[in-house]
């Protein structure tokens, strides 16, 4: 903790003490709407109430687990001008659709330029829509290349210094005989694979995501989304995805990945954590960690960078506040760097502000930050559009099961659902 | 036993029916009237309230394309969104699936219901209150619960069915229940038919209670066989309760949810009526397409409660022992 926030704390203190005498209850309360974490937003609300000496107060209220429960109960809440939610922790690609339709408010230029300073360009980007910052930077996720020295060797491949392609690991699980650690179920983390694919490649799953709805063009019957869906085709067909492919999460891909037939994962970080509590706990054992490695996500092409998926969460704050001035003061406290690191360290989820990689708890608890950093700065976020529900949905629909899916004619499928889908000529 | 409830019951309807022929609408009958109408009368308006009003809200809503995020766009399109829900394969795709998982549920637990019923039925007197707990517990446990359970238990990294029923061929370690089509609805069906199967068996205990057991000796006198009671005596004398708990639980069956939503969200083509109408309203927050998909779905129940009324003659009063 810097010394700056001690005094703080201290200051804040004593002025709670003082405040205690007189009339406590004129404090106004914050409402933090959040996602379920390890308490560490609780934690942060706290010690953002304590700085705040008393000029409001955070709570926090609990969304659902899901990120497209939150979403729903988010979107209905605020169309009823819900005045009791003040910050918000968004999952990114629902902030298009909640800032096109009023919900967040304003965020001033000067806050906006100092919330962004040293933050990773993947999530100022998923903060931004129209070329304004809609909400505050908070902490940003991405999806490593995880996998199994010991396989990688055996194939000769050695992903750590050589960025390693979509084909490179598949030869390599079809000749060891072990299965690719990826995403199929019909949920959005089949849309986080195919957005990273489809961008990897060069494209883009909507070539104009601020069209109106009617308007919006598709950009997946293009090479990129072909090859995407080829990379899809390869795994699912030659059965290197698992028996469970079709219903596999991330936590399905990282059990299956720490099993016997683990060899390469695409996944988030907290596989790191959740495998170390796995050691910790009794049930894996030690050398399985030290056979794991991580590299940057595989790329499609040869010579190619990848665009590794970005996720994370952004605080938006809510239009119909009563306290919209505070709400941005205690979402800029959120967001300080060492508040950031402790949330990093505390709950696994990696910060957005680069300063936060600095920290020597961050560094021990993650060898691979600097990878992370790096993957964060090259990461392409999902379509950004307020129609997203829609094009993931319409996209899970079409390309599943990852079995069905072929360059030739998953990508026209979907096209054309989600373009009649928004016209309005379609259910989902 | 059956002598004294027969006096019995011959005692009370001539007795009803020695004062309702005497005087039409007496200061009683009338009192009685106002007071049932007073008893009822709450009922009925909260049900005006809960079901009439939200109905009406969403058959108003339907005719309009309405986005919940875009109220400014909100434009009167008439019957527009039922003529899209209507040519829409999906829709028909999802209504298939449904009477699907109908009418496989409700033939399972017709019978495996009417099977229970008999156990409790005949259950020694001591046995009974266990058995009856024993068989209800399923109906207790709440939908969203027992989806869960089922859905761990198949799963294929963290369930047990695989490891369990390897010996059977083609279930094996590799067995993915959520994979396609018909494992994915094999599990929903037997969740649903494990869940509710004690409702229905609860409704045709009620009925197996009003066959009169005089009927049953004397068919047992003229050596009737058990099959031959079950068909000539129990079965038509219990008619009316079996209708009705067959109409409920095709009722119950035909607005099936929790399952498909905890188990595969929809996928592999598991998608039913009420699903899509939550996707569309709740999900694509488009209010006015999903009241048009919750009107359908309204009417479709409405058209099974009128089918099983008039083509199987179903009489809800005599089912109750009014009449």
């Amino acid at each position: 903790m810097g010394r700056r926030t001690v005094s703080v704390a201290a200051a804040a203190a004593l002025t709670m003490g003082l405040a205690a005498c007189g009339s406590s209850d004129s404090t106004p309360t914050l409402t933090w709407y959040i996602n379920p974490d390890n308490g560490g937003q609780a934690e942060l609300a706290k010690r953002c109430t304590e700085a705040a000496g008393g000029e409001y107060r955070i709570e926090t209220s609990l969304l659902p687990r899901e990120a497209s429960a939150q979403r729903e109960q988010l979107a209905r809440r605020l169309a009823a001008n819900d005045s009791s939610i003040d910050i918000i922790s968004l999952d990114p690609p629902f902030i298009p659709e909640l800032a096109e339709a009023g919900f967040l408010a304003e965020i001033p230029d000067d806050v906006a330029e100092a919330v962004t300073e040293n933050v990773v360009q993947g999530a100022i980007d998923g903060a931004t829509w129209r070329d304004e910052l809609v909400a505050v930077p908070f902490w940003a996720n991405t999806q490593l290349l995880w996998y199994r020295k010991s396989v990688a060797a055996a194939a000769g491949l050695d992903p750590e210094n050589e960025p390693v392609t979509w084909q490179q690991i598949i030869d390599a699980a079809q000749s060891q005989d072990k299965y690719l650690g990826v995403q199929g179920i019909r949920a959005e983390a089949l849309t986080v694979w195919i957005n990273a694919l489809v961008t990897s490649g060069g494209g883009e799953i909507i070539d104009n995501p601020e069209a109106p709805a009617d308007e919006v063009q598709l950009g997946l019957e293009t090479d990129a989304g072909r090859a995407a869906a080829q990379i899809i085709e390869d795994i699912a067909r030659n059965g290197l995805g698992g028996p469970g492919l079709a219903n596999e999460d991330e936590n399905a891909s990282m059990l299956q990945f720490q099993g016997d037939r683990g060899s390469f994962m695409v996944n988030w970080p907290f596989v790191w954590a959740a495998t170390l509590a796995g050691v910790e706990g009794g049930n894996l054992d030690q050398s399985l960690v030290d056979d794991i490695g991580w590299a940057q996500y595989p790329a499609v092409a040869e010579g190619e960078d990848s665009r590794p998926p970005y996720g994370g969460i952004n605080l938006g704050i809510g239009a119909f506040s009563e306290h919209t001035d505070l709400a941005i003061a205690a979402a800029q406290c959120i967001v300080q760097p060492d508040n950031q690191a402790y949330y990093m360290v505390t709950n696994g989820n990696p910060a957005s502000n680069t300063e936060a990689y600095e920290d020597s708890e961050v560094q021990d608890a993650f060898p691979m930050a600097d990878l992370i950093r790096e993957s964060l700065e090259a990461a392409a976020p999902r379509p950004q559009t307020p129609y997203y529900n829609e094009v993931s949905t319409g996209l899970q629909n079409t390309w599943h099961p990852p079995n069905s899916v072929t360059p030739d004619s998953s990508p026209e499928e979907a096209t054309t659902l989600i373009t009649e889908v928004l016209k309005g000529e379609r259910l989902l | 036993m059956s002598v004294t409830e027969t006096t019995g019951d011959t005692g009370r309807s001539a007795d009803d029916g020695g004062r309702g022929g005497k005087i039409p609408v007496s200061d009683r009958v009338r009192a009685e009237r106002r007071l049932g109408w007073w008893l009822a009368g709450p009922a009925f308006v909260v049900m005006l309230l809960v079901t009439a009003y939200p109905i009406l809200q969403a058959f108003y809503e339907s005719l309009f394309k309405y986005r919940l995020t875009d109220p400014d766009a909100r434009e009167f399109t008439g019957l527009n969104n039922y003529v899209v829900v209507l040519t829409d394969p999906v829709w028909w795709r999802a209504v298939g699936v449904t009477v699907l998982i109908t009418v496989i549920t409700v033939a399972i637990e017709a019978v495996l219901g009417f099977a229970l019923a008999l156990v409790m039925h005949r259950a020694l007197t001591t046995l009974r209150p266990i058995l009856r707990t024993a068989i209800l517990v399923p109906y207790a446990i709440i939908t969203v619960v027992s989806a869960f359970a089922w859905f761990y238990a198949f799963d294929i990294n963290s369930g047990f069915v695989n490891s369990w029923f390897d010996f059977v061929p083609g279930i094996g370690s590799d067995t993915n229940w959520f994979g396609e089509f018909g494992t994915s609805v094999f599990v929903i069906i037997a969740s649903e038919i494990w869940k509710t199967t004690p409702f229905i068996s609860l409704l045709l205990l009620a009925g197996l209670a009003q066959v009169p057991e005089d009927l049953q000796e004397a068919a047992k006198v003229d050596g009737a066989t058990w099959w031959q009671r079950m068909y000539k005596v129990t079965i038509p004398n219990m008619k009316a309760a079996i209708m009705v708990a067959l109409l409920f639980r095709t009722l119950d069956a035909f607005r099936i949810f929790d399952n498909v939503f905890i188990m595969t969200q929809g996928a592999n083509n598991t998608e039913v009526v009420s699903f899509l109408a939550y996707r569309q309203t709740i999900s694509r927050l488009e209010i006015g397409l999903g009241s048009a998909v919750s009107v359908l779905l309204f009417l479709c129940v409405v058209l099974i409660s009128f089918l099983f009324i008039k083509l199987f003659k179903v009489d809800l009063a005599s089912a109750r022992g009014e009449r």
